[in-house]
């Protein structure tokens, strides 16, 4: 599993590739705080298109998150989900507080949009 | 035709092991000839099971984790065993958002998972002794000729 971070617009890209479980999870959890931290940012995209597998673990990451962002004012997003991902994602609601992009592309389009 | 396969595996509750896991399973189930989607719901429901056994049964000790798969026919039948501290209250650990454990942000969704990706879950736990998880799932779109 790798993790890359990009800034744009003060919202924080967090790319994974690779299988997000327990084991993975400290570690993206770990990095993405730090870096949002370090780059002063608001909101977070992660983009999940190289994530070949993903249990509730990952769920918990991003529930995690939303909590921090939720409460600096910003948003959380998802983008690049494939149908397995999907299938927990939606089993866990998330969708309800997380929102969901085609892509990344689309995703960073809106968000540079809300400034 | 009938078609019977087993496989045991006992391996040390180490995170490292949910991958061995879920991926052992994987592999043992391919003769049915399953969709992607019955790999991912089967890979999913062991991985949460075995991250349980490893994070709950064991907190920080050392400990084994057995995982059994079967196959009968056109069935899965996976145990998941530990001999850690056991589940004082089953009905409320398998409680959708319930985690003992919020400080590790988990989500709470371990046996939610497992209950929606299989056709049957079976928890039996006893303080002190250990849990065991037993899942059944019917893999029903595949090409099994074993003639």
């Amino acid at each position: 599993m790798s993790i890359m971070c990009t800034s744009e617009n003060r919202t924080l890209i967090v790319k994974i590739i690779g299988e997000i479980d327990h084991c993975s999870s400290n570690e993206i959890k770990n990095k993405t705080d730090k870096e949002y931290k370090r780059l002063n940012s608001k909101n977070i995209i992660f983009d999940l298109s190289g994530v070949t597998f993903m249990d509730s673990s990952g769920i918990g990451v991003i529930m995690g998150r939303y909590k921090n962002v939720n409460a600096n004012g910003g948003i959380v997003a998802a983008a690049a989900i494939n149908k397995e991902l999907k299938k927990i994602f939606e089993i866990s609601g998330l969708f309800k507080i997380v929102k969901y992009y085609e892509n990344i592309e689309k995703a960073l389009n809106e968000f540079s949009l809300r400034g | 035709m009938s078609y019977e396969n087993k496989t045991t595996i006992k391996f040390q509750s180490v995170p490292e092991n949910e991958k061995f896991a879920r991926t052992s399973a994987a592999i043992f189930i391919s003769p049915l000839n399953p969709t992607l989607s019955e790999i991912n719901d089967i890979k999913t429901a062991v991985s949460e099971a075995v991250t349980n056994a490893i994070i709950h049964g064991y907190e920080d000790n050392s400990g084994e984790v057995l995982l059994e798969c079967v196959i009968k026919n056109d069935t899965v039948y996976i145990k998941i065993e530990d001999k850690g501290k056991g589940i004082e209250n089953i009905e409320e650990a398998m409680s959708p958002l319930y985690t003992s454990k919020p400080d590790l942000g988990r989500s709470g969704l371990g046996f939610t998972v497992m209950e929606s990706f299989m056709d049957e879950v079976k928890v039996s736990s006893k303080v002190g002794i250990g849990t065991t998880i037993e899942m059944t799932k019917k893999i029903i779109d595949n090409g099994f000729k074993k003639e």
